[in-house]
């Protein structure tokens, strides 16, 4: 139950420094001058560990915490932050009057009444740091690390990283939204180095969610990571250097949805276009994609990486469709930019922490799957890529080009799957790419778990996801002209 | 107006100070048998403009404690935001628990005593400067308005100005005790030039330590209008090998995949295409590249390491030939070799050698590619292959014919160092790496 959580919240966050929700009100109602439209105040206590192995030996682990309260006051377009480290009064009014130095001084503003959010919560409020004893951590890895040697004679280095966020958070804003969150993350990383006649090549997996450690001990789910970063290396131990040119380009499923979230997904968050620097802007209801395209981002997913209660501004997430059968839905809001469009918030105010401002952020982004059999869609191919793992992407949401790395690829010829290639990087326009996809699959799969996204110097854990798909003609990037 | 006043620095320093000691006692007493503690600060003002209009305006002020401990050859490690003697002492306790469980390694330790610094020089970093924010708010909207004066630039994604100090305590159970502090200011800004799907977006920015020595705020703006306007009309171009010239700007992101390769963990992990390699000539014989440790006024200046290690002046790369690692104490041990006092990056690195002007460097490479910015992860390590996303401009005849968009540019990053035929006298100082712009013989390009 959310009431729950914002018990646990108030013993967690206000409790020591003698806080309650009157002095809440106290802060915001100092915080509202005459010309504050908006303000909220942002709790936030976060513990997190890191533990690592290289070369067979768990040779450190570090912990961290963080904790403290971030105030904005916003007039119009203009926000005011700051934020402290302590969560005692003084230093909350001191923060106060420097965020509200944004607008003219006037009277203390009106704040509303609580207006509690009651949202079912998605995951456990659990400490995953505490899941398992210190000491199993360390057997976890090692063990990991035997399994992965015990593979293939060529694995000649295993690194194995296992990590755990337990964050708190309450969020109370002067329009009379209270909402607190306990949001447990792990995850596990396994990367592997094989090495055959002088040559080094690297695989890697790894999975996690919104749970304790035991989801990755469960049936042994480590193996999976463990399985699949040596296959890689193995792969592209045998492989050619990469293609130049432009040529059809099958994706797999899964991971690779992070074509999605480069191509399409930062375009259409809402404060690019509130600004008119996407290359989404203005374009809701048109045609953006190909039929049969429909992206979703839906932070309601329980346990999943991206997933969240309510965003960092209080807002339940929700289901947004942003691209329905090649037509442009919806943007992904926040607060303040949902106030300066005139739409509603869609549960996507994200921040990395107390210390930073809250923007449109995605979460969990997938495409929905389509009617093609893959085995199919590979066939429909006489010459291209079948990419099926990435090293990552990137986009400028304003000309929408965005290129991402492929990690495991290979040649399509005549319809069939052949050799791999290392190297590629597929480089295209976002609008573009999408109205080229001319085959979705019917085998949806979201990622394990991994996902990292960076927007102006903030990092948040998200999701991805897709079908097997087709794009017509995308250029890719090897070093074979 | 709130005004942004500058922390007392001395203040600041011996409050460091005063917990450092703490925290080395806790350790002790709770049976580290070695044990560095680093207490830093840092506070800052940014304003951010948009179209004329003020869009945030951020107060920052951080404090942090990292300990690392040692129990015999084990090693744990914690940090705290939070600096109350409890929370303190729950973050000692928690390194102290991680040591009890990780394994024993022989190369776990604090640097060797004879190689901490001893001589702690001026390097004329501390440069502070009351800004208010209405200050701040002034300077970004002159910033974005003289950008916006250039009629085909259509839009903005904001200008900002931001002011920074911070000061740091380091100290170890050798009796250590290191103390650093510095300032830096920065502006910038983004502009959008053109309408729907042909917009562009480019940017510039300047970072120093002292206010003095930023460039005029509106030249900032100008610049950024100037790149955002000269990409208008960019085009693919068809799939070639040719030579690619790398603007300083993004040169500087090729030595950085140089230190990367030649640094302790991806050497001992056996994860870099340049292991083993110390000795032998990786770059033209016209080049070195050289670390300024006491570079007065340097992004990266200091006179320690993170472990209190002394930095030195040297060169990583002379006449070509690779003459050093980047090694911190731990991957030094790993390689039976002596810590290069890197622990915590590269302390200032510049490229050095012959210099000629960009538009000799174009005219010279006759036909190909100038590179001015490149996107995504496509770098391995491990085997050197390099294929990132590009944009720039196509040469043709010795003179910039075109912008280019939506291309490749692709080979070995062993092969790309060997192949290095010129060094630019653009030389951009705004980061701890520093080049001027880099030709590189051939590459791949992929288009349509």
């Amino acid at each position: 139950m959310s009431s729950d959580r914002l018990k646990i919240a108030e013993q967690q966050l206000l409790a020591p420094g003698g806080l309650d929700q009157n002095d809440l009100s106290r802060v915001l109602a100092h915080l509202m001058g005459a010309s504050v439209d908006a303000g909220d105040l942002y709790f936030q206590n976060s513990a997190r560990e890191v533990w690592a192995l290289e070369d067979g030996l768990v040779r450190t682990a570090t912990h961290a915490v963080e904790q403290g309260v971030g105030i904005r006051a916003i007039s119009g377009e203009k926000t005011g932050f700051a934020y402290a480290d302590e969560i005692l009064m003084p230093a909350l009014l001191q923060a106060s009057s420097a965020a509200r130095a944004i607008a003219r001084r006037g009277q203390e503003g009106a704040v509303a009444a609580w207006r509690r959010q009651e949202t079912q919560p998605l995951y456990e409020a659990g400490d995953p740091l505490e899941s398992l004893a210190a000491g199993d951590k360390v057997d976890l890895l090692r063990q990991i690390d035997t399994y992965a040697r015990s593979l293939d004679p060529r694995v000649s280095q295993v690194l194995v990283n296992l990590a755990a966020t337990h964050d708190t958070i309450l969020v109370a804003a002067a329009d009379g939204a209270l909402a607190a969150d306990v949001r447990p993350l792990v995850r596990l990383s396994v990367t592997v180095i094989a090495e055959q006649a002088g040559r080094r090549e690297q695989g890697s997996d790894g999975g996690g969610g919104r749970f304790g450690y035991g989801e990755l001990m469960r049936d042994n789910a480590w193996q999976r990571f463990a399985d699949e970063a040596v296959r890689q290396a193995l792969v592209n131990l045998e492989a050619d250097n990469a293609p130049a040119g432009s040529m059809p380009v099958v994706l797999g499923p899964g991971w690779p949805g992070v074509l999605l979230h480069e191509a399409v997904g930062h375009g259409l968050e809402g404060d690019f276009n509130r600004k008119g620097t996407s290359a989404f802007t203005g374009r809701i209801g048109e045609q953006v994609a190909a039929p049969g395209v429909t992206v979703v981002d839906d932070g309601t997913l329980p346990d999943r990486r991206g997933s969240l209660t309510v965003d960092d501004e209080g807002t339940p997430t929700g289901r947004t469709v942003l691209i329905e059968n090649g037509i442009l839905r919806a943007y992904m809001q926040d607060k303040l930019n949902a106030r300066l469009m005139n739409m509603e918030p869609t549960g996507n105010g994200r921040r990395e922490s107390f210390a930073h401002l809250p923007m449109p952020r995605m979460t969990n982004t997938f495409m929905m799957p389509g009617a093609y059999d893959p085995a199919e869609i590979i066939a429909s191919v006489r010459k291209g890529l079948y990419a099926v793992n990435f090293a990552g992407g990137q986009v400028d949401i304003t000309s929408g080009r965005f290129v991402f790395s492929a990690s495991e690829a290979y040649l399509i010829e005549d319809g069939k799957v052949t050799r791999p290639v290392r190297g590629a990087t597929l480089i295209g326009n976002g609008p573009e790419a999408m109205t080229r996809v001319s085959m979705v699959g019917s085998d949806l799969q979201l990622d394990g778990g991994i996902g990292v996204c960076g927007k102006d110097g903030q990092s948040v854990p998200v999701g991805v996801g897709q079908p097997t798909l087709k794009l017509d003609e995308l250029t890719v990037g090897g070093t074979r002209a | 107006m709130v005004t942004q006043g500058v922390p007392d620095r001395d203040q600041e320093l011996a409050a460091m100070r005063v917990l450092v000691d703490e925290v080395l006692e806790v350790a002790a007493t709770g049976g580290a048998d070695a044990a560095e503690v680093s207490a830093s600060m840092h506070s800052g003002l940014s304003a951010t403009v948009r179209l004329g209009e003020v869009e945030t305006l951020e107060h920052h002020r951080d404090r942090g404690v990292a300990v690392t401990v040692f129990i015999g050859r084990s090693r744990g490690h914690a940090t705290s935001a939070d600096l109350q003697a409890d929370s303190i002492r729950r973050c000692v306790s928690r390194a102290l628990d991680i040591a009890r469980f990780t394994q024993e390694d022989r190369c776990n330790g604090l640097a060797d005593p004879g190689r901490l610094a001893t001589h702690f020089p001026d390097l004329d970093l501390w440069h502070p400067r009351a800004m208010n924010p209405e200050e701040a708010i002034q300077r970004a909207l002159a910033c974005e308005s003289a950008g916006l004066e250039d009629a085909r630039v259509t839009n903005s994604e904001g200008a900002s100005v931001s002011a920074h100090v911070g000061a740091a305590v380091y100290g170890n159970s050798h009796g250590f005790r290191g103390e650093s502090s510095g300032t830096r200011y920065d502006q910038s800004c983004v502009l959008v030039a053109g309408q729907g799907g042909g917009m562009q977006r480019d940017y510039w920015y300047d970072s120093r330590r002292a206010f003095e020595d930023l460039e005029a705020v509106e030249l900032t703006g100008r610049k950024a209008a100037e790149r955002a306007v000269r990409r208008l009309e960019s085009r693919k171009i068809a799939t070639c090998e040719v030579p690619v010239l790398f603007a300083p700007e993004v040169a500087r992101s090729l030595v950085g995949h140089f230190v990367g390769a030649v640094s302790g963990r991806a050497l001992y992990q056996n994860a870099s295409f340049l292991k083993d390699t110390l000795g032998e000539r990786l770059f033209p014989g016209w080049l070195s590249i050289r670390e300024l440790p006491f570079l007065p006024r340097g992004p990266g200046s200091t006179a320690f390491d993170a472990e209190g290690v002394a930095t030195r002046e040297r060169d990583l790369i002379d006449h070509g030939v690779l003459t050093g690692y980047v090694l911190a104490s731990y991957a030094a041990r790993r390689l039976g070799l002596e810590t290069t006092g890197n622990a915590g990056g590269i302390h200032n690195l510049r490229v050095r050698g012959d210099v000629q002007a960009q538009a000799d460097l174009i005219r010279q490479m006759g036909r190909g590619l100038l590179v001015t910015e490149v996107m995504g992860q496509g770098v391995n390590l491990i085997t050197g292959d390099y294929s990132r996303g590009a944009c720039g401009f196509w040469i043709e005849d010795g003179a910039i014919s075109h912008p280019v968009e939506e291309v490749t540019v692709a080979g070995n990053l062993r092969d790309m160092f060997a192949t290095i035929q010129a060094l630019g006298d653009d030389l951009d100082q705004r980061g701890a790496i520093q080049s001027g712009s880099l030709l590189i013989g051939r590459m791949t390009v992929a288009g349509a």
